[in-house]
C-alpha cells in the first residue's frame, strides 16, 4: 500500500461523493457515481483485493452506470427545487 | 447537416453515428472474448461466472447504445432472455444434481470431484466448477441484457403509438 496514494484516493472519493449528491443535473450526478466507482475499484486495488476491484468496476461503474442512464431516459433531467 | 439528419431520421427512424457504430462494431467481439475468458479463469484467478457474466451483457447494451433500441432490441427478444436465465440456472442446478447421483449415497450438492468426466478427482472438480461458472454467466448475462431493456425500452413504443399494446 501507498499511503499518499491513498490519502489523494479516498479525498477524491468523499469529494466526488458530495459532489454526486449536491449537484442539480442528475445526468452529472450519475457520472459522478460512475467516477466515484471507479475511484472506489482503485481503492480496492490498492487495498489487495483484486476481485472485488474487479466486480466494482464491471457492476458499479459499468452496468450500473448504465442502468441509471437509462432510468434518467425515461424521465427528466433536471432536479426539481 | 440538419437535412442529412432528419432525412436519415426519416428513413432509419434514428441518427446513427458512423463512428460510433464502427467503434461499437469492432469492440463487442473482444469484449465478448473478455468476458468469456474472464468466466473460464474465474476458478484459478480474479474474475468468476457474476463478473464475465455482466461484461457479456455490457456488450449487449453497448449494441442497443450504439444501434439504437428499436434495431438492436428486436434482436434479443424477451423469450430468449428468458429461456436463457432458466438455462443458467438449470446448468447450475443440473451440475449439482449430477454431483449428488455420482456420489453414491453421500449426498454432496456441488461436489465437483465425483463426476466421472475424467479420471482423476481433481480434474473433475476443476472442469464441474467451469460449467457451474458457466451456468453463472449464462444467467448473469440475460438479466443484465433483460434489466436494461425493461428500464429502456418503453419510451419509443409510445411515441410511435403503442407497439405492445
Amino acid at each position: 500500500m501507498i499511503p499518499s496514494l491513498d490519502l489523494v484516493l479516498l479525498f477524491l472519493i468523499v469529494a466526488i461523493a458530495i459532489a454526486a449528491i449536491t449537484v442539480r443535473d442528475l445526468l452529472s450526478a450519475i457520472m459522478l457515481l460512475c467516477a466515484y466507482s471507479f475511484l472506489m475499484a482503485m481503492v480496492w486495488v490498492e487495498m489487495h483485493s483484486v476481485d472485488v476491484a474487479f466486480t466494482e468496476a464491471a457492476v458499479g461503474a459499468g452496468a450500473s452506470t448504465a442502468f441509471l442512464i437509462a432510468a434518467l431516459s425515461r424521465t427528466t433531467r433536471w432536479e426539481k427545487k | 447537416m440538419n437535412a442529412e439528419n432528419s432525412e436519415a431520421g426519416e428513413g432509419k427512424e434514428r441518427a446513427g453515428d458512423v463512428i460510433v457504430e464502427t467503434v461499437s462494431r469492432l469492440m463487442v467481439p473482444f469484449i465478448q472474448l473478455f468476458a468469456l475468458y474472464v468466466i473460464i479463469h474465474g476458478a484459478g484467478g480474479p474474475g468468476g461466472g457474476f463478473q464475465g457474466g455482466v461484461i457479456f451483457g455490457a456488450s449487449f447494451v453497448l449494441l442497443v447504445i450504439a444501434f439504437g433500441i428499436v434495431n438492436a432490441g428486436n434482436r434479443f427478444p424477451e423469450g430468449a432472455n428468458t429461456a436463457f436465465m432458466s438455462l443458467g440456472v438449470y446448468i447450475y442446478a443440473g451440475v449439482g444434481l449430477l454431483c449428488i447421483i455420482f456420489s453414491l449415497g453421500a449426498a454432496q450438492f456441488l461436489n465437483y470431484g465425483f463426476i466421472p468426466l475424467t479420471t482423476h478427482f481433481e480434474e473433475n472438480r476443476a472442469l464441474g466448477m467451469d460449467l457451474v461458472e458457466i451456468g453463472i454467466g449464462i444467467t448473469v448475462m440475460a438479466v443484465v441484457t433483460s434489466i436494461f431493456f425493461n428500464l429502456a425500452w418503453k419510451r419509443e413504443p409510445e411515441e410511435e403509438g403503442g407497439e405492445e399494446e
